[in-house]
């Protein structure tokens, strides 16, 4: 026992060492940085909207900084274990990482003291509202239609597209809320995500899929699916026919789920400064507008500070509604 | 027929098959390292996609993933190494060959049954691929759970040897897949804290230990002989491919078959396909005693399963955009960013592409023979290496697969404690495989049983409401409860 004692300790001291060096030798080389190659962390699996969103940021920051851009995926624990390993980097500007909504949600539930806090915020990339989708062949014309079903059975319908507490769990618990009906009037049934849940509400599984409207594009255009309404202020540009929540239901909601670029709280100011241009010239590319345009994605802009409030105003309003719906601890 | 005049312009173009050509060099290297799956090659591609032209870009996910799958079996065979998890089903079948100094002709049938699976699968993705995906979307939940407990139940029919160490396995393997946060409560089980522990055990780095770091530490306790394996020469493979094709037939199909049906299954995929196959075999064959020991007929059936579920895994992705594995999410997703949105409009508005796509199939699938056999033929080298010096380079490369998995070092640590759990598990008679079995179904088992049970207010009956699910739930119990029945019939008739 105080064999491992002395030797955890050895390997700490070591370690600290290490991070000593490796910060000096980061301050010293941030003029000329980037000089070797830097390493993008995604907290979500390879074949997903935000793998693939970091993989088109990687490719073409690339091109800008002149240094091959790792993209590498660290999966587990619904983002958990891929946003504490781009916290936990050294803040040296050679790992950055790629932070989703749920930075805002998982600490709410006491699965991590990590908050958007502790990262040195780059550039918000992208946002997605929530949407209401059904089946083509659903019994509900309209939004309204949906909410009176709703309110005459309350708990009777179920909805899918995310795990217990996801953010589009969150999205349709908010709905409710705000509509002045108990959040679990729709039973939420847990899913691995969002396609998974669609081919749920296909197989005639569940009645609804909250997810974002470039999630349900496929089978909104395959004629299999139907979406109701976007739960925004404004129409989605891809699907201008989708009406909001405020134009057919009088509840203004917005909520949706978005990705960005964050590094490790600390890095030096300068390799701030030469990333967040970099960002901005990749947002502005044609590569990137028509990438995200053909997926249905949404383009938003925020950088530096901007987008640290941006991440801060969305982690208190997501606190807000988990805690209405009993989903905080 | 103009369609499909057009389409052939499409690939047949010098750029084109070059792609193609670079695109399963590239697979076929991803594949044999252990760690990097098909999947991780998919995704390795997609930022190369981007700057091609749409039927390159496809072609080359095609290609790439096809030989992915079949050069997984060579680290599986030669080492024991499964190189995707496809390979896992049977690594052990594919080891023992090759420690009875048959590993040639285990890579030949591999070869040519890859090949063959991956055309069948590609045929009925061409020919039943809208009526297909009708059955494939019909299947949610309740489906699905009667599908994972079929899977459990090939544990009885996978382990050599006695069946209650084989439970005992599977058991381990569940108790295995329960740790981490991704359950369906969302709630952290046996994380003790760890954040690493959060998103539960690496399944791959957890199958490495199991079967190559524990044959690292059988060769250390043995004394590490310094001779090498002695071999038989096959020459030619392509010779054996004759006599293998008419006494192997009746394995292929089942292989076949399996593979179709649980590829085209949303979610289910190849790995679990080659699980099934072998042991549907295994129940079907004439001499299920051999099963374990370095037979081919197992390794047939799964070969032959997991390419053609990677054909069949495209029917869904294809005609609702609802991806049939992790390799088809990534296809959907470069499909959508060259304006080849999927769904049934595709076949309608642009049948030159989609025939294309079909035309690379089948050229992948032929591509796989010489550049298949061009790789084991680089690998034999290995066979001749002294086991003492091949050892050391066996950990090494199991400590560069785990940590690639997930890019953690955590993993290395999850590895070796695996190695160590297989060591003991074998020395004890306690078979790998439905270990392995339980790490991969548990959590689809739990899922599935706890969405049922949401969705219906915990009516158990939700189980047979729906047709098909009470059909998979009918069969489940009459297998399970078969020896039981047989048993009291046969003392009936004594009785009598």
């Amino acid at each position: 026992m105080l064999g491992t004692h002395i030797h955890r300790r050895a390997l700490l001291a070591a370690g600290i060492a290490l991070g000593a060096v490796t910060t000096l030798a980061g301050a010293a080389t941030a003029q000329g940085y980037p000089d070797r190659p830097i390493t993008l962390i995604v907290p979500w699996g390879a074949g997903g909207g935000t793998d693939s969103t970091a993989r088109i940021v990687g490719s073409l920051l690339e091109q800008e900084l002149g240094q091959p851009i790792n993209v590498v995926n660290r999966t587990g624990g619904s983002g958990v274990v891929g946003h504490s390993a781009i916290a936990e980097a050294d803040p040296d500007g050679y790992t950055i990482g790629l932070a989703t909504v749920e930075i805002g949600m998982m600490h709410w539930q006491g699965l991590t003291e990590l908050t958007s806090a502790d990262y040195t915020p780059l550039a918000l990339m992208n946002f997605d509202p929530a949407s209401v989708n059904v089946r083509e062949d659903a019994d509900w014309a309209d939004l309204p239609a949906l909410i009176e079903a709703i309110k005459a059975n309350p708990g009777t319908l179920t909805a899918s597209g995310t795990g217990q507490g996801g953010i589009w769990h969150l999205a349709i618990a908010g709905f409710l809320s705000k509509l002045g009906l108990e959040p679990g009037a729709v039973r939420w049934v847990p899913s691995e995500g969002a396609a998974p849940g669609l081919q749920d509400l296909m197989a005639g599984g569940v009645d609804l899929v909250p997810c974002s409207i470039p999630e349900a594009r496929a089978l909104i255009d395959a004629g299999r699916v139907r979406s109701l309404a976007v739960m925004s202020s404004k129409p989605n540009e891809a699907f201008p026919d989708v009406p909001t929540t405020q134009d057919v239901a009088g509840v203004s909601w917005d909520i949706g789920a978005w990705r960005g670029i964050v590094a490790p709280k600390g890095v030096p100011d300068e390799v701030a400064a030469r990333l967040i241009p970099a960002l901005e010239k990749v947002y502005n590319s044609s590569e990137y507008a028509d990438f995200m345009s053909k997926q249905g994605f949404g383009r938003q802009w925020a950088s530096g500070e901007a987008f640290g409030t941006f991440m801060a105003e969305s982690n208190e309003s997501l606190g807000a509604v988990m805690k209405e719906v009993g989903l905080a601890k | 027929m103009d369609a499909i005049a057009l389409a052939a312009g499409l690939v047949f173009r010098v750029d084109v098959l070059v792609t193609l050509l670079l695109a399963s060099a590239f697979g076929l290297f991803v594949g044999a390292i252990p760690g990097l799956t098909a999947t991780m090659a998919m995704a390795l591609l997609v930022p190369l996609t981007f700057f091609m032209d749409p039927i390159p870009a496809v072609g080359a996910m095609v290609t790439a993933s096809a030989m992915a799958i079949f050069a997984g079996d060579i680290p599986s065979t030669l080492l024991r190494i499964p190189g995707t998890p496809a390979s896992a089903a049977y690594t052990e079948e594919a080891y023992r060959m090759t420690l009875k100094g048959e590993a040639e002709t285990a890579m030949a049938a591999n070869l040519l049954f890859s090949a063959f699976g991956g055309l069948v699968g590609t045929a009925v993705l061409i020919l039943t691929a809208p009526y297909l995906a009708e059955i494939a979307l019909k299947f949610s939940a309740p489906e699905y759970f009667w599908m994972a407990t079929l899977g459990l139940t090939c544990a009885a029919f996978i382990g050599s040897g006695r069946p209650v160490k084989g439970i005992l396995s599977l058991l381990i393997g569940l108790l295995v897949a329960t740790v981490g946060l991704d359950n369906p409560a969302a709630v952290p089980r046996f994380t003790f804290g760890s954040t690493e522990l959060l998103g539960g055990v690496d399944f791959i780095a957890a199958m490495i230990g199991l079967f190559a770091i524990s044959e690292v530490l059988r060769n250390a306790t043995q004394g590490m002989a310094s001779q090498t394996l002695p071999q038989v020469r096959l020459g030619n493979p392509l010779r054996g491919w004759g006599p293998m094709f008419r006494k192997y037939w009746p394995q292929q199909v089942q292989g076949n078959v399996v593979g179709v049906a649980v590829g085209a299954l949303p979610g289910a995929g190849a790995d679990l396909a080659a699980w099934i196959a072998y042991a549907v075999s295994r129940r079907l064959s004439k001499h299920p005693e051999k099963y374990g020991t370095g037979n081919l007929e197992g390794i047939v059936a799964a070969g032959s399963a997991n390419n053609s579920a990677l054909g069949s895994a495209w029917v869904p992705a294809l005609v609702f955009g609802i991806p049939g594995d992790t390799i088809t999410a990534i296809v959907i997703g470069v499909l959508f960013l060259h304006g080849l949105n999927p769904g049934p409009t595709l076949f309608i508005f642009q049948p030159e592409n989609i025939y294309a796509v079909f035309i690379i199939f089948i050229l992948a699938n032929i591509l796989m023979v010489p550049l298949g056999y061009a790789a084991i033929m680089m690998s034999r080298p290995i066979l001749k290496m002294p086991r003492r010096v091949l050892m050391p380079l066996i950990l090494a490369f199991c400590v560069v697969g785990a940590f690639a998995s997930n890019n953690a070092v955590f993993n290395v640590g999850v590895m070796l404690a695996f190695g160590v759990l297989g060591f003991f598990m074998e020395e004890n008679g306690i078979p790998l495989a439905p270990c392995i079995l339980g790490i991969v179904l548990g959590g689809m088992v739990e899922d599935n049983f706890i969405t049922t049970m949401i969705r219906n207010d915990g009516n158990l009956l939700a189980f047979f409401e729906r047709p098909i699910a009470a059909g998979l739930g009918v069969a489940t119990l009459l297998i399970w409860s078969s020896p039981l029945i047989l048993g009291l019939l046969r003392r009936r008739r004594a009785a009598a």
